[in-house]
């Protein structure tokens, strides 16, 4: 950390902090209030990329923070450009993805009287952030940035906003050191987890007989992977992961289940209605995962572990718990383990392997399924998957088997359509050697498609794969599943030809719309050295399976297309 | 008088004295259904730091959520709820009473019982101060308000940890 030479601005002090917090980029669209910041950016070795959208901002700052667990960086006006980042600040807080919001705002005396481009930032984005400030003393800027950088990527991650009133970043800063102490008694952070209650769930694994692994995305935070497999293969337990735990226990691996879930694998889901035991690492037992908590894993042991304390209770009363590092916690558990006899239970486990694979039919025309069986051939888990929402990213996380928990990310929480394409864009700035695929739904990829400017002019090899099929096809599906077919709001007519869009972008195009082109022109799009917007148009009625309806719990899984109609489901969406 | 909350809690929370941490506890308990009944927030000893009592009104469970949520807060250092056992309580109201020659004795006598003040008193209308138990002051607006209460105005309760221990 340097201490200031010459006099500088607040924004400068601001800069320098940042350039001494290792930040390499900053993703941002610029504006009157938060020019001082855009000018101190100049000579800068902090690289800005102008983005075309606030939003776009922060699921590339997203998709960098997931890819590399350093906060990315979001600088934005103040106004309509603060409030175009609260859709990408409440999807990086309920992943918890650290992530670090400046934005602009008019000067300190015109704050509430309603100047021109003045929005309440700090308090319009409160119940999204783990914590905010308004800066309201210029030499306040290098306490407020070490803090921000502290809160964001420690204990549970996640987003923190610091809007910056510009007479702040204009004025001159005279404080005595960029690196001054911090002042947040309050903050505190769990650590490697109290040992007598990893005693007690190690003793638990004794008795089971059936036990299983849930993989959680605070494993991926946590780099868990390796201390879980070892945990894994000494118990020999099966292994399940959630949408954000893919590839932290590899998906591969012969111990794995794959995604339990409403449209998680058969064997998972019925894995959770036949086992004595099941032990959370980092998963916080969504609605997606337990559908009804009153009938999850009924009779078994639930364990949990969680950095986060309040989530101890949240959904399931555990009856054993353990607050802190998941890394930390398994790798202690690791030693007070001993191996469960679980050879029956596996046994039985590859039987509903063997009768409920997961399956697609090329009869009918080129199925969505069958474009990802094709590119799960393809990349192999190799590659980073980014997924939009809805119907492709349930089938991707069926059909890529992951092998990295920071090669996989998806807007899980929450479920933010146009997430995939930034995010895409995000993991290749954090990546660059690594071959990136954004899997997008038609619907999705329109609310955020404008990013292919920012891959254009910052030659990003990052590949496209729409997955086109007219509809918003998972609300189509539970139209015609529980609505009796009455579609309404679904219909995408007027989709463009997205070969010449990408080509309006001077971006290579690829259309796939037959089943015996889909492997070959995958590999071409792969092989290509620069971006590709890949065009896949499947047919428009197909449906997500298995299904557990919301509200529903695994013992109530619909695996193969119902027959008869069926009931509303009560649990939320 | 209006009837009283079900499932009455009282929290007390010390917070960095900074803009915006009310905010930010109120919205933990609106987004669970919780209605805050009352608040007192005030500086403590060290400046840097305040002092809240808040009671509100909800499920027991939900509660818990709330007291996990709120000391999760950056600018929270320390909440707990109160039973009553751990801790004692008192609440202070101003209290605008209508008088007539006919009952302004009746009404002085429930005064000095109740060990209120008298704080302000012009033709017909009597201010006086109370301070005690949330019970107390309950009992003495429901015995002076045949009388006529034009206004009145409780702090809410405030709680202290008994002993050596800290709220």
């Amino acid at each position: 950390m340097t201490t200031p030479q010459k006099q500088l601005t607040g924004a400068e002090a601001l800069i320098k902090c940042l350039e001494n917090y290792g930040v390499e980029y900053i993703w941002g669209l610029s504006g009157g209030a938060a020019i001082p910041i855009f000018d101190a950016l100049v000579g800068s070795k902090i690289k800005l990329v102008l983005v075309r959208h606030e939003q776009g901002a922060t699921h590339i700052a997203d998709g960098y923070a997931r890819v590399t667990g350093k906060p990315g960086v979001v600088l934005v006006t103040s106004g309509p450009g603060a409030t175009n980042t609260i859709t990408g600040i409440m999807t990086a807080h309920m992943d918890s993805v650290p992530m670090i919001v400046l934005t602009g705002q008019t000067i300190s005396p015109m704050l509430g009287k309603d100047a021109f481009q003045e929005a309440d930032i700090f308090g319009s984005t409160m119940p999204f952030v783990k914590h905010s400030y308004l800066v309201r003393n210029t030499n306040d800027i290098p306490r407020i940035i070490k803090e921000a950088f502290h809160i964001a990527n420690t204990g549970r991650p996640g987003p923190v906003l610091v809007d910056l009133p510009k007479d702040i970043t204009s004025g001159p800063f005279t404080g005595k050191t960029l690196d001054p102490a911090m002042d947040i008694p309050g903050y505190k952070v769990a650590g490697k987890g109290n040992l007598s209650d990893i005693k007690k769930m190690a003793k638990l694994f004794k008795n089971s007989k059936r036990p299983l692994l849930l993989i959680g995305h605070g494993a991926v935070i946590a780099r868990a992977g390796d201390a879980i497999k070892k945990l894994a293969y000494k118990l020999q337990s099966p292994v399940t992961n959630t949408l954000l735990g893919k590839g932290e226990f590899p998906e591969t691996d012969p111990l794995s289940l794959g995604m339990l879930g409403m449209h998680g694998t058969a064997y998972a889901n019925l894995a959770l209605t036949r086992c004595d035991l099941i032990l959370s690492i980092g998963s916080r037992w969504d609605d997606r995962i337990n559908g009804n908590p009153a009938k999850f894993c009924v009779g078994a042991k639930i364990l949990h572990i969680d950095i986060d304390p309040a989530e101890i209770g949240k959904i399931l009363k555990p009856d054993v718990h353990c607050i802190g590092d998941a890394r930390l916690i398994v790798e202690e558990l690791l030693k007070h383990v001993s191996p469960c006899d679980t050879k029956e239970w596996i046994a039985e486990l590859n039987g509903y392997k063997k009768k409920h694979p997961l399956k697609f039919d090329t009869s009918k025309g080129l199925t969505a399924q069958y474009v990802l069986y094709e590119l799960q051939n393809a990349i192999q888990g190799n590659a980073i998957v980014t997924t939009d929402v809805g119907q492709h990213q349930m089938w991707s996380a069926q059909f890529n088997l992951s092998k990295d928990g920071r090669k996989w990310l998806s807007s899980g929480g929450a479920g933010t359509m146009g997430y995939g394409f930034p995010a895409a864009i995000g993991a290749q700035f954090g990546a660059p050697k690594d071959l990136v695929i954004a899997v997008v739904g038609d619907g999705g990829f329109q609310m955020t498609f404008y990013e292919l400017a920012t891959v254009y002019n910052h030659k990003l090899p990052v590949k496209v794969l729409i997955i086109d099929n007219k509809y918003l096809g998972m609300v189509r599906q539970w139209q015609e599943l529980f609505f009796d077919n009455r579609l309404s709001g679904v219909d995408l007519e007027g989709n463009p030809d997205f070969v010449k869009l990408a080509d309006a972008y001077r971006i290579k195009g690829v259309h796939i719309d037959k089943v015996e082109h889909v492997a070959e022109r995958l590999k071409e799009a792969i092989d290509f050295p620069g971006p590709v917007v890949i065009w896949a148009e499947v047919i428009k009625e197909d449906n997500v399976f298995p299904m557990v309806p919301a509200g529903k719990s695994a013992y109530e899984m619909i695996i193969e297309p119902p027959k008869a109609k069926l009931e509303k489901p009560t649990g939320s969406t | 008088m209006t009837t009283k909350p079900k499932n009455l809690h009282t929290i007390s929370f010390l917070v960095a004295n900074k803009p915006g941490v009310l905010v930010r506890i109120a919205m933990v308990f609106a987004r669970r259904g919780y209605n805050i009944d009352s608040l007192v927030v005030s500086a403590s000893v060290n400046p840097q730091y305040s002092r809240m009592t808040i009671t509100a009104s909800g499920e027991t469970i939900t509660l818990e959520q709330i007291i996990k949520q709120s000391a999760k807060l950056i600018d929270v250092l320390h909440v707990e709820e109160h039973t009553g056992i751990d801790a004692v309580d008192r609440e202070y109201a101003l209290v605008k009473i209508k008088t007539t020659p006919s009952t302004k004795a009746t009404i002085l006598k429930l005064c000095k019982k109740f060990h209120t003040h008298i704080v302000d008193h012009t033709d017909h209308v009597l201010i006086v101060s109370q301070g005690g138990t949330t019970e107390e002051l309950d009992q003495f607006e429901g015995l002076v308000k045949k009388y006529g209460i034009l206004e009145m105005i409780r702090s809410g309760k405030l709680v202290m940890a008994k002993g050596k221990k800290i709220t």
